[in-house]
Order: structure tokens, then sequence, then C-alpha cells
């Protein structure tokens, strides 16, 4: 399971034609000083205006080559207005001045209809942000081209080896400019980009995936060839009973695991009675190795240094060394717990209030490969899937593991095995953490992208098997 | 709109687009929430934009826009013109699809009230009445309720000819009361989980649900569970309510159907199938008795997959899936049906928006109705328990294994519902599921249920499927395995 050699990383773009670009951040302060204006000539008291601009590209590819190929590119306003004491939303990509005026009246309209809040909150006045840069370059100027280029060679790769590849290549760049007219002004502008492979070996699968906001980040040649070699490993999977398990959870599978945790940290799901934190804060919930963080300046992650409302991002600290310490908070939440927001809000009017979506957890100094020599008897998971929530509070979680498990016996990886259902409950696992590798970047398809170590976790309840 | 989507066709023709099919659309959304007696969201939302799909250098180019100016149509199809020669860089070979008929028609979805000329007023005060309801009964710790209205208007043109436009007019609601207490979070929905029904209608279909006469009822329901045995984890007899039912056929039939999935179009994300080609018409899928369809025309009802053409221009079919518990039919679009050596697409390809590429996606797929009373069949029933309303769906990316679990359960004894049980589950294999079933509800029981959030594709895209289903009885069925060993 070695790592290919040969770099190929996209690093030199051979554009040949013109490419659309982002708006200029001035620009779109124009259109929101407008949309303020006609807001505060057609009576609202105050207003909240989003200009998101996107320009995404995503290459997908089966069965050895590109079947399907597309790019989007879009401007859309979305505009809050606040008059006695209720409020309202509308969003439109229609930027004329006369359909920016309908708007406007939707959203006083929509808000009268309403009976008042009461603890509707005045627009926060202007914050100061933490900079942040997260736009490359060499990113906005892949083009086509380059990624068909970057696809052809991992296709050509699975046609040397006898297997099929499918998977995609994007990259993308996109922008969130808001005001609001009590003088709050925030920018934020990214760049993305992903490579995600399965490759088949009739019958088995394997997959490798990266996520960077810099395309220069990742390797697809080296992800093609990580995921072909753990494909020809799968191929011949033998049945091994259900129970308990030792399990080696790579970082996708353990952030498609924990990342369903997220919500459970907001304040608003607490005082809903539908965390599973409720009554359970400031006790000793997981193992002593657990530390979860939300931290958007950390290196690794991606996103906006503020939040819907327009609060600047905190870094909290949600679980030390097992004890859940500290919530999430939107403005309004926090007026409730009479704490102080943290920069974690929705775009008001919403009924969920917060969630941290930059999660950190802390990681610790053990390879996969130490994981699975210390392992006498256990599975390696790639990747799991269709993870579903069985229990809210005591957190049960169902889902398969999918595209590569493996059985460990004496140290050692020594066969494919057919996939299981597992139902385990999150907050057990992370009691039974015995070894973290070191936490990154990483990626899945059922959670957002958190910094994430591997986890070797004893007793992981494997109740079904599967027919492959 | 013609006029734009006319002179993109033309801009991809000249730029060396053997194909091209473009979708304007103009997509409007309404959103309403409340929670514990209060607003939660109150939304509203249009997007209007154009989606052009190109043949180039026999590769697939897809662009979109919401520059709908003559120059921002042009320049879109153009980039889409590129972007199926890069494709063609990395191609096997030439893209080829069955031959397809122009039509030139018009098409607007019957419904009786438009949902957007209800006062806002009356559909907050039925959803804040709802609510209250709801939290009248003691023991209920959290309510919830939404409504949901859109109108789609898409003006869809080919370079074969065709010139389609369809206006579809989509409602749904639901209510949901929660009650923590202990070491239990417990919750019942109505009509149904996840954002209730969803149909092809106007607002009266939230007038026919009657939410203020169902609201106590599941929130009395919600605080008993705490009180109710434990699902017991045996093999034994199941009996489904339609709706859970619907989102069995949604995972165990609807999916695994799909050709592009059959064909490895998405082995990197949604998965492959069972269904391999050479189970067509030689698998025993179900029981004589289970017979499925994919039913896109309006004819079969108000469901969330009707229409009169799909988004690559094909008209609205019925196709057998499986008849008499045979296997008979995929979910195709115009190429994977030359693919497979089909004379034409059944129809299925359909996009979320202007800026997404169309794909096959499900349309209605719905058990056609058995004979059974539903009074019969629990009468019938001398041991089991019947689940309903789901509460979590797994399944695995060949769609074989699935666990379902539902928001309450009875126990049936001596044909009676004899006491309600709490975090019921269900498993199995999909083909010993379906050849398991004994007994169908009729027709009088049988109702066409909406998934509205049904996601696939990258980049991802949601759409809303039908499920026509009543309740029906399966034996042998392993239960209670969500629950093991926890």
């Amino acid at each position: 399971m070695s790592a290919a050699r040969k770099s190929n990383r996209v690093a030199a773009p051979r554009a040949k034609t013109a490419k659309t670009t982002l708006s200029d951040v001035r620009r779109q302060h124009g259109v929101i000083r407008d949309i303020l204006r006609i807001a505060k000539s057609a009576g609202a008291e105050d207003a909240e205006v989003y200009v998101d601009e996107v320009l995404d590209d995503l290459t997908r590819f089966a069965n050895n080559a590109i079947h399907q190929n597309v790019s989007e590119n879009g401007i859309t306003v979305s505009l809050r207005t606040v008059a006695d004491g209720r409020t309202a939303r509308v969003t439109t990509n229609r930027l004329d001045e006369n359909s920016l005026r309908a708007a406007v009246d939707s959203s006083l309209s929509l808000a009268a209809s309403q009976p008042k809040d009461t603890q509707l909150l005045a627009l926060p006045r202007k914050q100061r942000y933490r900079a942040v840069q997260r736009f490359s370059k060499h990113t906005a100027a892949i083009t086509p081209e380059d990624r068909a280029r970057a696809v052809r060679r991992a296709c050509d790769l699975a046609i040397q080896r006898g297997q099929i590849a499918a998977g995609i290549f994007s990259t993308g760049e996109s922008q969130t400019v808001m005001g609001n007219s009590r003088g709050l002004l925030a920018a934020y502008r990214e760049t993305h980009a992903e490579f995600s492979i399965t490759m088949q070996e009739a019958p088995a699968a394997s997959w490798a995936k990266s996520n960077a906001g810099d395309v220069r980040e990742f390797d697809p040649q080296q992800l093609a060839a990580r995921a072909s070699e753990k494909a020809h490993l799968a191929a011949d999977a033998k049945e091994i009973p259900t129970g308990k398990y030792t399990v080696i959870l790579e970082p996708a599978a353990a952030l498609d695991f924990v990342g369903f945790l997220f919500y459970d940290f907001a304040a608003t799901a607490l005082a809903d009675k539908r965390s599973c934190f409720n009554e359970r804060m400031g006790k000793a919930l997981f193992g002593k190795n657990i530390t979860i963080a939300d931290d958007v300046y950390h290196p690794l992650q991606l996103g906006a240094p503020f939040d819907g409302e327009g609060i600047p991002r905190q870094r909290v600290l949600l679980v030390d060394r097992g004890v859940p310490k500290n919530l999430v908070y939107s403005r309004r939440a926090a007026k409730i717990a009479r704490k102080s927001p943290t920069g974690h809000g929705f775009p008001l009017p919403n009924e969920y209030g917060e969630a941290p979506m930059n999660l950190v957890f802390s990681g610790g100094d053990s390879s996969v490969e130490q994981m699975i020599a210390s392992t006498d008897r256990g599975l390696l998971v790639t990747r799991i899937w269709y993870i579903r929530e069985v229990d809210p509070y005591e957190k049960i979680m169902t889902g398969m593991t999918r595209d590569g498990l493996f059985l460990v016996e004496k140290g050692k990886v020594t066969s494919a095995v057919r996939n299981f259902r597992f139902n385990q409950s999150l907050l057990e696992a992370l009691r039974n953490v015995e070894m973290l590798g070191p936490a990154i970047r990483a990626t899945g398809e059922e959670a957002f992208e958190m910094v994430m170590p591997a986890m070797k976790i004893h007793n992981f309840n494997f109740s079904e098997v599967t027919k492959f | 709109m013609w006029d734009l989507a006319t002179h993109s066709l033309d801009v991809a023709k000249l730029r060396g687009a053997r194909y091209a099919d473009v979708r304007v659309m103009h997509l409007r959304q309404r959103d309403l929430t409340t929670k514990n007696g209060q607003i939660g969201t109150l939304a509203q939302s249009e997007s209007i934009g154009l989606g052009i799909r190109v043949l180039a250098n026999g590769a697939w180019g897809f662009a979109s826009t919401d520059r709908l100016t003559r120059d921002g149509v042009a320049a879109c199809a153009a980039h889409a013109v590129a972007i199926g020669k890069a494709s063609a860089l990395a191609k096997r070979h030439d893209a080829t699809m069955v031959d397809e008929q122009a039509f030139v028609d018009s098409w607007q979805s019957p419904f009786v009230k438009d949902p957007f000329e209800i006062p806002l007023e009356s559909q907050l005060a039925l959803l804040l009445a709802a609510d209250a309801e709801m939290r009248r009964v003691k023991g209920v710790t959290l309510t919830e309720t939404d409504m949901q209205f859109r109108k789609i208007d898409s003006w869809f043109a080919s370079s074969i000819g065709s010139r389609i436009h369809q206006r579809k007019v989509i409602s749904g609601c639901g209510i949901v009361a929660t009650s923590f207490q202990g070491d239990e979070i417990q919750k019942r929905s109505y009509p149904n989980s996840f954002g209730g029904q969803h149909a092809l209608a106007g607002y009266e279909l939230i007038e026919s649900l009657n939410l203020l006469q169902h609201a106590p009822v599941i929130a009395e329901e919600a605080a008993a569970l705490h009180a109710a045995a434990q699902c017991p984890q045996r093999n034994g007899t199941l009996i489904l309510g339609g709706s859970q039912l619907g989102l069995q056929i949604h995972e165990s039939v609807g999916h695994p159907i799909e050709l592009d999935r059959v064909l490895g179009e998405e082995a990197n994300f949604a998965g492959t199938s069972f269904l391999t080609l050479d189970k067509l018409n030689h698998l025993r899928y179900g029981s004589d008795i289970v017979n499925v369809v994919a039913d896109a025309r309006i004819e079969h009802g108000p469901g969330l997959g009707s229409f009169a053409y799909d988004d690559e221009g094909v008209p609205a079919q019925c196709t057998d899936i499986i008849k008499d518990g045979q296997f008979r039919g995929y979910l195709s679009n115009r190429e994977t049906a030359k693919l497979i050596g089909l004379q034409r697409s059944s129809g299925t390809m359909r996009t979320e928006s202007w800026n997404r590429l169309p794909i096959i996606r499900m349309t209605n797929i719905s058990l056609r109705p058995g004979t059974w009373e539903h009074d019969d069949l629990i009468a019938d029933t001398d041991d089991g328990i019947f689940m309903e309303t789901n509460k979590s769906w797994s399944i695995d990316d060949r769609r074989y294994q699935f666990q379902f679990s539902t928001e309450i359960g009875w126990e049936i004894k001596g044909g009676k519902k004899v006491r309600m049980l709490k975090n019921p589950s269900y498993g199995g294999i999909t083909t010993e599921f379906w050849n398991s079933c004994d007994a169908v509800c009729s027709a009088k029981h049988w109702t066409l249920w909406g998934t509205p959030n049904c996601g696939k594709g990258q980049p991802m895209q949601t759409m809303g499927t039908g499920h026509g289903a009543s309740p029906a009885r399966f034996r042998n069925i392993q239960i209670g395995a969500a629950f093991s060993e926890q």
C-alpha cells in the first residue's frame, strides 16, 4: 500500500482559453450598497445582504474515460430585511435593479406576514476579522484540458493493471461578500480542488481521495496508484463472522464516522434537547486521548473567518481530554445562555442556530502501519458508507464498510474480507480509542472535511455481512 | 427564452458540436418552518439560468450560466463545446445515443390551488396551530413543522428540433414531535418523516392532510414511546406501513435499477448495482405478487417523479421493473439504452436545476397494489411486528444488504395489535426480502409517497421521486439488529 514514487502533481496549468474570473470584491460592495439603499427606501429598518459567486468545474470519469464534464458559473444575492421586530430572507440570482427591488419587497412582505419576534436581535455592527489567505492562482487557472490529462493518466494506469477507474477531478473558486445596514462588511474568497478515484478489480474495488485549497497539495496519480494497489489486495475477499473487532479506521473512515457529532455541539441543539451532550457536559464521556476543537484558522482548514451573521469565528475547545467542555453559540443562543457568540451561527432566520463546521481532532504519533503491527486480530477499514443515526442520544450509528476491508492477524494484513454493516455507539467508540495517527485534512463522502487522525478502536460492533 | 435557447444551440453547432440540448429553467421556492411555537425559517428564493450539454469530438461537455443575454449564453455554449473537446482527450469511444423524435409541446402539472397565491399568513397560522397542538402534550420537548412549495418552469430545446416547455408545481409539509426523557430521544412524524409528504400538487395537498387532527396523536405517541417495550431481536413476520415501504422500494429497487449505476458510471460515489445485465429477465427479484413499475406519466398520480418529458426530451413512460416477481427493466437514458441494445430510452433523465447536468433518476417507482384489506392483513397475522415511519436507512453500495429503523412499531399477536414497541428495526438482503413478501394491501390503502431529498451525482443533485405503496407483509425477516450488542 505504499505511495507511487513518481509525482504527477498538477502544478503547471496550461491554459489556452481565457477563463472567467470572480468579480472584483469592490464591485460586490457596490451591489450590496445598492441593495441596502433599495431596502431603506422600501421601508426596511435594517437589512443584510450576501453576494455569493461560484466558478466550479468538475470532470467525472468512469470505465476509464471521461463521461461527464461540467462547469458552473453563477452569482446569488441573498438578502434579509428587518422591520418592526420581524425578519425574512429572499434569495435571487436576478441582479437587475427591478428584480432586486422585487426581492426587497418580497422580503418585507414575508416578514410582515408573521407574528412579531420579541427575541429578534438588532443586526451586528462593523466587526474585525482575522485575515486568511485561501486563494490559489494555480488552482484558479486549471483548465478542462489540465483535468482531462490528469484523468487520462489515472485511467491509463488502470488499463495497464487490468482495472477500471472511476472518479472526479474538480477545481473551483468561490467568493462571499456580506454587508449590512449597520456598517458590517465582510469578504472571503477561496479556491478548492478535489481528486477522488475508485479502482475496480472485479469483484473488488478500492478508493482514495484528497481535497485541498491548492491543487498542488495532492497528486492525482499517487492517489490512483494507492487505490489501484488496494483494489488488487481486495480482489479475493473472504467472509468472516460478524462480531466485535478491533478496527483501524483510516482518516477518511474515522471522519465519516465521528463527523456525525458536529451538530451535537450546537448550543441550540442542547436547548432543543436533541443533542447527545444533553446532561453530559463536563462529564468524562470519551477517552482521555480525545480532544476536539473547532478552528477555522487551522492551516489544514478552509472557510470564511466569519459566520452567517457576520460574527468573527473563534477557535473553540469543544472536548478536552475526553470531557465535553464548550459549545458553539449563535448570537441568539448566546444571549439566551448569557454567553458570548462564538461565530458559528447560520444565516437568519433559521431554526438550527449554529454548528461547528471546522472540526479539528487532536492526533497522535502512531502510523497506520504501527497500528497494524500492534494488532493481534482486527480489521483495517478504508472507507465507510451510508452512515445514518439509529439512536440520537446514545449516538448509535449504522453504515457499511466499502472499497477495501482487510483482516489483520498477528500484526499483518493477511487477507481481504467481505464488507460488514456496523451498528456502533459513537460515544462508546470514542471511549475505546487505543491509538491515534497524526491528524491530516481528511475527506470522505458523508461528512464535511475535517482535520482527523486514523484511529485504532477496540470492540467495534459489526452486525451483518453483505455479499461482496 | 426560446430565443436564448436557440441561440446557444446555434453557437454550439458552429463551434463543432454534433448534438446539443439546452435547458433554461426558472425555479421558485418558499420555505416555512416553525419550532416550539416560533417561526424558524421564513424564506423565498428564485433562480434562473441556462445549462447546455453538447457532444463534441465524440465526448460530452456541459456548461451553465446565469447571464441570460445573447452574449452570455453564446459564451456558455462555446465553453461547453471546449469542455466536450477536453473530455475527448480521455475518451475510449465516441458517445452515441438511441434515436428519439423531436417534440414541440407545452405542459403544466395539474393543481387546484397555487400555493404561492395562498396568503402566507394562513400558511403560517396552520403550522403554528399544529405546533401548538403538539406542545399541549406532556412530555413533548421539541415541536417542529414545515411547508415547502416550488414552481419550476423549464424550456428544453435540442438540436434535433425539440421545443418543450413544462411547468411543475410542488407542495409538501410535515410535522414532528420529539420527546427527550431519561436517556432517550423519541420522535414521531406526520404524514412522513424527513419533511413529510410532498407531491406534484397545489395547496390542496396541505389541506388534505388534516395536520391539526394528527398533531396530538403523534405527540402522544412520541411521549409514550419511552415506556414502550424495546423491539425484540429475532427472525419473524414484518408488516411495513406504506411510507416505510415507499422508502424500501426507493433504496432496494429504485437505485439498483438505475442503468448508470449498473454500467459503472456512479462507481466512485453512489456505487454500482447487483443488477448486472445478465440478470435482466432472469432474476427472480421478488415473490409472484411483487409488481413494480417505473411510471412517470401523470396518470400514475401526482408524484414527484411525474412529468410529460424528461430532461433529455423523451416522453414520460411506464416501464415494468418487476413483473410477477421477475426482474424486467432498468431506468435508462438515450446513451445507456444504446449501450445495452435497447430501442429507446425509458425517459428518466432529470436535472435538479439549470446548473446541473441531467442524469438518470428515479421517476415514480411504485409497488402495484395487492388484494388485501388492511384490517384483514392484521387479523391474518398470528405473530408479527408492524413498523411505520422511517427513522434511519442504510444500504450497501451495490444495494444488497440494507437496514432500516422506524419511529414506532406495534406487536401483533393473534391477529391484533397488542402493544407499542420502541426502536424498531429490520434488515436483510434485497432479493431475499422481496421474495418473502406474501401480502400486499389493496388500492384503497395505496399512497403515492414523495421523497423530496434523493441525492445523487457529482456535483450533488437533489431530486424528488415518487413511490406508490400500500402496507405489505414479509415473512422470516431479521428484526431488531440495529440494537444488537449495544
